[in-house]
């Protein structure tokens, strides 16, 4: 990781397998010796749900589980809070291992570290709003008006103040989806487990939901593990994503990390599909602003560059490279025939600038309409590269496997 | 079939052997069935003496005003059951009729009693409900009347052993519809309480019988019924109420008679299935 911060690691799973049978020390054998899941299954009866899993998540980060249906990221999920006992392994969240807990140890675990969010709500029918987010308080024996308390806070958290007395078939799907959400965050759990937590959601809905849970995300650094089949939802909330085939993680990394560099052909052909200018941005497409010209210069420094680079405009930058404008090849050829000494009167200001962070997306319309390349800029108004049409369709035919920046 | 007639197998002496394991019982647990009885008796006695206490012109509007409430205000059901039951009292049926409705309350709820735990314990161990599951088909397919058998063996005559053999036969479906109600809970609200942390007494009562409620209540609703008509039944044993005014009809070839009582049943049969509905209803709405 290239961060600033030293991340420091809450859950640290190691050598996690689970096998579904009667009998899985035979199949766990199998398994080390290196027999693959359908010849286990056809010699033993017994189906690998989860092979030799290790990986680590770090405090503060939405960690994504993300693989086909069957791949097992529902079952690593449970094995987290142990509504699946794992097989073997170990899974140490706060330097404890959870796997070798106790009843009552676990039940404690659940009721005060790990909250967790369904694909289908999972609501209780007969209970009110308020009731259902204060389950988990309630099963912690918090008493009633304490538990209220909690309950109405977390409501306001997620958006849904003033439901609490409503019944949860009178909500549509995003609001029962807040309401499992709040459920998981009223016992104040630092971990959120959440699986397939917006599957369920029509895809308007689900956008929104995924900007308000990151939103929710920084504003309570709570850690979040995500399952999901979408890439696209992983990609948009993951710090890390880790991609799961046939109960085994393939790959872990960062979204660019997977899109860039895929570790085998089968990530390579889950990522093929991806919307590519949802995942990048105008600091992955844009290229090195060379040359660029002061607003010093005359216009024949100006001319001469233009020949030398073969190219009809120049961004014109100040000493700090704090961008001025654009000077075009027809203005400068003109200035220079009328021996003009500085380029201030063809300079053209009136230019659509980019951000660096801006999606592929919204770039490629505006570069459709533009004569001239896109500058783009960081906060401070400095020219960090430029975008042509060439750069942009490149991204997208994404033959590089290194970023494009020079 | 031919085979049966060429060689003279011996018969497996099937009857023989219960019969002797009843025996066994009578002269080992008669203490416990003394003990049975004298509860019965206590629990059939209390029921009959609360609902005989009022005169009938008391009671009826009692039970309409109690239709009124269950059924969430429906005028015409309540109108409906009060005459039905001023019918009744004009036949001259009335204390036949809370002896009969007696009879069905203790019955149901010693059923339910039992019932409702044995569903709840299969619902939550496949091997018990495996066990019961075959116990109930057994149960549910021999001839009703069958059960009046044991019950005057070990109880003699009278309304205790119609009381056994009524809580026998109307308990299956209390025990089939816990279990079902139970085993229907969608996977993921389970996950719910034991991701919440819930002991399983906690998962138990805030989560299994609350969300099962609706499918428990039509077992109870079902168990009621059959306790009805087996009430009816085991008049044949000795048990009072409407059943033993249509058998005396029955025995007397007396059709007025017999009719009348019929045509009683029948109105609290309808009565009884009402308020339950009209609590599985409530149990619904409140969802």
């Amino acid at each position: 990781m290239e961060d600033e911060y030293e991340p420091e690691i809450l859950i640290k799973v190691q050598n996690l397998s689970k096998i579904f049978g009667s009998k899985p020390e035979r199949a766990l054998n199998m398994l080390k010796e290196g027999k693959t899941k359908n010849e286990i299954l056809e010699k033993t009866g017994q189906t690998v749900g989860l092979n030799n899993i290790s990986f680590q998540v770090f405090r503060g980060e939405i960690f994504v589980l993300m693989g086909l249906s069957g791949c097992g990221k529902s079952t690593l999920l449970r094995c987290l809070n142990r509504l699946i006992d794992p097989t073997a392994g170990s899974i140490e969240i706060n330097g404890n291992d959870i796997v070798t807990m106790s009843d009552d140890e676990i039940r404690d675990f659940r009721r005060k570290k790990a909250g967790m969010i369904f694909q289908n709500f999972a609501l209780l029918p007969h209970r009110t709003v308020l009731d259902n987010v204060a389950f988990g308080l309630e099963i912690q024996g918090i008493d009633l008006e304490e538990r209220h308390r909690k309950a109405t806070e977390a409501l306001n958290l997620v958006g849904l103040a003033g439901y609490e007395q409503s019944m949860p078939d009178q909500l549509s799907g995003g609001m029962k989806q807040r309401v499992g959400l709040a459920r998981a965050l009223a016992s104040d759990a630092e971990i959120l487990l959440m699986d397939e937590a917006f599957s369920a959601l029509d895809p308007l809905i689900r956008r929104d939901m995924q900007d308000e849970l990151i939103e929710l995300q920084e504003r309570l650094n709570k850690t979040i593990i995500f399952v999901t089949h979408d890439l696209d939802e992983a990609l948009k909330l993951g710090s890390r994503i880790a991609l799961m085939k046939d109960g085994e993680i393939i790959q872990v990394g960062t979204s660019e990390e997977i899109l860039m560099n895929p570790s085998n052909e089968y990530v390579e052909r889950f990522v093929a599909d991806v919307d590519m200018t949802r995942v990048l941005t105008a600091q992955d497409v844009m290229k090195k602003a060379d040359p660029v010209i002061s607003c010093k210069s005359g216009p024949r420094l100006a001319a001469r560059l233009m020949k030398e680079y073969g190219i009809s405009s120049l961004f014109v930058v100040t000493q700090h490279r704090l961008l001025k404008g654009i000077v075009q090849i027809d203005d400068v050829v003109e200035a220079v025939k009328n021996d003009h000494t500085t380029l201030e009167k063809i300079i053209i200001n009136d230019l659509t600038k980019i951000d660096l962070s801006t999606p592929l997306g919204d770039i490629i319309p505006i570069i459709a309409d533009s004569k001239y390349p896109l500058p783009v800029i960081d906060q401070d108004g400095k020219l960090k590269g430029i975008i042509v049409r060439g750069s942009v369709l490149s991204a997208l035919a994404r033959k590089e496997s290194e970023p494009i920046v020079a | 079939m031919s085979l049966s007639y060429t060689i003279d197998l011996p018969k497996i002496p099937i009857g023989q052997f219960v019969s002797d394991i009843v025996d066994w019982i009578e002269t080992n647990l008669g203490w416990l069935l003394d003990g049975i009885t004298a509860l019965l008796r206590f629990l059939l006695n209390g029921f009959q003496d609360i609902l005989s206490f009022l005169p009938p012109l008391v009671m009826i509007p009692l039970f309409g005003i109690l239709i009124y409430l269950v059924t969430r205000r429906d005028l015409r059901l309540s109108l409906l059951s009060i005459a039905g039951l001023l019918l009744i009292w004009n036949l001259q049926l009335w204390s036949h009729a809370m002896m009969t409705l007696a009879l069905v309350i203790a019955s149901t709820i010693i059923a339910l009693l039992i019932g409702i735990p044995l569903g709840i314990l299969a619902a939550n161990n496949d091997s018990i409900n495996a066990v019961i599951r075959v116990l109930l088909d057994f149960m549910q397919t021999m001839p009703s009347f069958v059960y009046l058998i044991p019950a005057v063996i070990f109880f003699s005559l009278g309304n205790v052993p119609g009381m056994i053999a009524t809580v026998v036969f109307a308990m299956p479906p209390a025990i089939r519809l816990t279990n079902l109600g139970i085993r229907q809970i969608p996977v993921e609200l389970i996950e719910v309480s034991d991701a919440f942390g819930a002991t399983p007494r906690q998962k138990l009562i805030k989560v299994q019988l609350p969300v099962a409620m609706p499918t428990i209540m039509a077992g109870v609703n079902q168990c009621i019924m059959l306790a009805l008509s087996m009430v009816v039944i085991a008049s044949m044993i000795g048990a009072g109420g409407l059943g033993y005014q249509v058998l005396v009809g029955i025995q007397r070839v007396n059709i007025a008679m017999g009719f009348e009582a019929g045509l009683a049943i029948v109105i609290i049969a309808i009565i009884l299935d009402r308020i339950t509905q009209g609590l599985i209803k409530t149990e619904k709405a409140q969802e």
